[in-house]
């Protein structure tokens, strides 16, 4: 008996070492999809925790500047942790206690997925190892930081292209050993059967939030829905509110990177993506001709993915959701546009979302009623953001604060030197 | 959303046990010489990664394999995500990659070294490769390059129907993979489909780590025997002479890779022959 299938996507193509782990895993979660009690104690934690609902704000300058079409932003960065990956680990959390283990690891790109996932172990009391490529470490060291000062250990990865794919594989790895006790926690709504299903449950929070919210506000349903799509768990969270109402755009953006010319990019839906199988399932991936995954690239290490959820899979093929990719410095405008007019600092992730509404809000009719999925806060990503641009004060903040540490282990040696006699 | 049901289900009810294989046959007849020859009943399979250093270090380091008493070779097509190799093999396969090895190669090192060595080989590799090449033509073309078996560590028994019933078709065997972990209904729906040998995973982890060859292994290997008729290879943490010897009469092929790899790396191709020429004694 096989699971998992959206259409053509999905299933588990695992090693058979893991198959008695997911069957369990499987059983789980679907007891607890059908115990309302369970959903009553996860949105209860929610509100409690995370500061649900979060809220659905007008963009009111934004709506003004593009001719009174109204543009309405889903708070997911007022989450606890700044993004909607609380959403997610908690629910698992949940699980976790509920299967009686003792450990989660979690594999993480961005660093965010890795933060909430510490803060949760940390709350509920488990051990926590952290997986993440080597090239991210360097690239989001104030999460790693974070991450450690919540009690979980970060393990650089060193193999392949040191990105998210190799975490992941590292991740797997380890829970191939450890899966008595251990629970990986999947970030994102890709994988085998059942992290998809389970992952996009616990997102769907976001869509009947916003769902609900649309309509006491705005009176009626939207017209369009913007959300970025790394793996796609922010995205399907705010989409599966909206499937089956035919009259609402769904809109997927992937990083479009330098640009889908450049071949570096991580846009599978809307670039060149290729139907295989990795990573435990069917889906679009970008891939050579021999079926290797490539290195992908974007500005926002969250998207840096090589795969998408077979869930997004499915609904690009049915049609019902539309793919387009940002490019990196079209992110970065957008970033600054939504701050100056909004005073919200959006995740370079959650900026894809803002830059293709942007793209596209001065050609939707006038009556255009517009949501973007926030999926995270920005100030996770003042390094990248800086370098970006190119900001001068930035620079002479971090040269001085260098010169201020190397003057303080100077002084260091020389004082254990003389301690020591020496 | 609704779950469908798995597109590859459709695929034809496998046959039954019947007759053995080719390989299978190859397999008890290396056993059978290998009593005659006085040495103990229990055949050595060598893991290899292609490409890794090289095709050209692959041939040296299959010579000497096969001169020094390796019954049969595994030979890996490097993929970019090795999701159930240890870090050992996991780099060999990124190594291979980054200089370049492409999948045609590897099926053509297939069909020459078989033209060189009496001895089965099997292709080991991960889904995607079969899938981006086409699962159908994969499949054939290995067995027109005369290699006898196929182990694909991510392909299920749910998920491989279709490709089973290819293997099946054109006589190349689809090798399953038995676990410690595999419930007693799944393992005799494995051993019940299974043709050539069974690989059997001596633990729980990656390939590479260490293995006790303890009490617990003799009633896995067991639970194996009872649900199979095919013979049984056990791999995972197989490194000495001590190992082999403890699998005779329980096992009939250890499997060793990455301690082998191990050997090479530090010492060479005469290091790896000599490595396999003590396993034996």
């Amino acid at each position: 008996m096989s699971q998992g299938y959206h259409g053509a996507f999905g299933g588990a193509f695992i090693p058979e070492i893991l198959h008695e782990t997911f069957r369990r895993l499987t059983v789980a979660y679907e007891t607890a999809r059908a115990d309302p009690a369970f959903w009553a104690s996860y949105l209860q934690l929610m509100e409690n925790y995370s500061g649900r609902p979060t809220p659905l704000t007008l963009a009111d300058n934004l709506s003004r500047e593009f001719g009174g079409r109204r543009v309405y932003i889903k708070r997911e960065d007022l989450n606890q942790t700044g993004a909607h990956k609380a959403n997610n680990v908690m629910g698992q959390g949940l699980l976790v206690k509920r299967m009686g283990k003792r450990r989660v690891i979690a594999e993480t790109g961005a660093g965010q997925h890795g933060v909430a996932t510490a803060t949760m172990a940390a709350r509920m009391g488990l051990e926590c190892v952290i997986y993440m490529g080597a090239e991210d470490v360097e690239r989001q060291r104030p999460n790693v930081f974070w991450m450690e000062q919540l009690g979980a250990r970060v393990v650089p990865v060193t193999s392949g292209s040191r990105t998210l794919k190799d975490a992941i594989n590292e991740a797997l790895r380890d829970w191939v050993g450890s899966m008595d006790d251990t629970h990986y926690l999947l970030g994102t709504a890709c994988g085998a059967h059942p992290f998809p299903e389970m992952v996009a449950w616990f997102q769907s929070i976001i869509g009947e939030e916003a769902r609900r919210q649309i309509l006491t506000q705005a009176g009626t349903l939207p017209t369009h829905v913007y959300a970025c799509v790394g793996g796609g768990s922010n995205a399907l969270g705010i989409f599966q509110a909206f499937l089956n109402d035919p009259d609402v755009a769904l809109v997927g953006v992937e990083a479009g990177g330098e640009g889908l010319a450049s071949g570096r990019h991580a846009a599978r839906l809307a670039g060149d993506g290729v139907v295989g199988v990795a990573h435990g399932y069917k889906t679009f991936f970008l891939q050579n001709a021999d079926g290797q995954m490539r290195d992908t690239h974007s500005v926002a290490a969250g998207l840096d993915y090589v795969g998408v959820s077979p869930i997004l899979a499915h609904l690009h093929a049915q049609g019902r959701v539309r793919f387009a990719a940002a490019t990196d410095s079209e992110v970065v405008s957008a970033l600054k546009h939504l701050m100056r007019a909004e005073g919200i600092i959006p995740a370079l992730e959650s900026s894809h979302a803002v830059a293709q509404a942007l793209k596209e809000l001065p050609e939707l009719p006038a009556d255009a009623v517009v949501i973007i999925n926030l999926s995270g806060r920005g100030d996770k990503d003042i390094f990248t953001v800086a370098d970006a641009l190119d900001d001068p004060g930035w620079r002479h903040f971090i040269r001085s604060k260098a010169e201020n540490y190397a003057r303080r282990d100077e002084h260091n040696q020389i004082f254990q030197g003389k301690e020591s006699g020496q | 959303m609704t779950l469908s049901a798995n597109p590859n289900q459709a695929a034809a009810p496998l046959p039954g046990p019947g007759e053995a294989s080719a390989l299978e046959k190859r397999v008890r007849n290396a056993l059978t010489q290998r009593h005659h020859a006085g040495s103990a009943p229990i055949l050595l399979m060598a893991h290899l990664v292609l490409g890794y250093p090289s095709l050209d270090e692959n041939r040296r380091v299959i010579d000497a394999m096969v001169a020094n008493g390796v019954d049969l070779i595994e030979l890996q097509i490097p993929f970019s995500e090795p999701i159930a190799d240890g870090p050992v093999i996991a780099m060999a396969n990124q190594a291979a990659l980054d200089r370049g090895f492409r999948v045609a190669e590897g099926l053509g090192f297939l069909g020459e070294v078989v033209r060189q060595h009496p001895i089965p080989f099997l292709l080991m590799t991960y889904f995607n490769i079969l899938h981006a090449h086409g699962v159908e033509a994969f499949i054939r073309e290995t067995k027109v390059l005369g290699g006898d078996g196929l182990i694909v560590p991510d392909l299920p028994l749910e998920e491989a129907g279709p490709a089973r019933t290819l293997c099946q078709d054109v006589g190349v065997d689809w090798i399953q993979l038995m676990t410690p972990t595999t419930p007693e209904a799944r393992l005799a729906a494995i051993g019940a489909a299974a043709r050539g040998f069974c690989y059997c995973v001596a633990r729980k982890g990656v390939t590479g780590r260490q293995t006790e060859f303890d009490n617990t292994i003799d009633g896995f290997l067991d639970r194996c025997r009872s649900v199979t008729g095919v013979p049984l290879a056990l791999g995972f943490g197989v490194k000495s002479a001590k190992d082999v010897q403890n699998l005779v009469g329980k096992a009939d092929i250890a499997v060793v890779g990455t301690a082998a790899m191990e050997v090479h790396r530090t010492g060479g191709v005469f290091a790896v022959g000599r490595f396999f020429a003590d396993l034996r004694t």
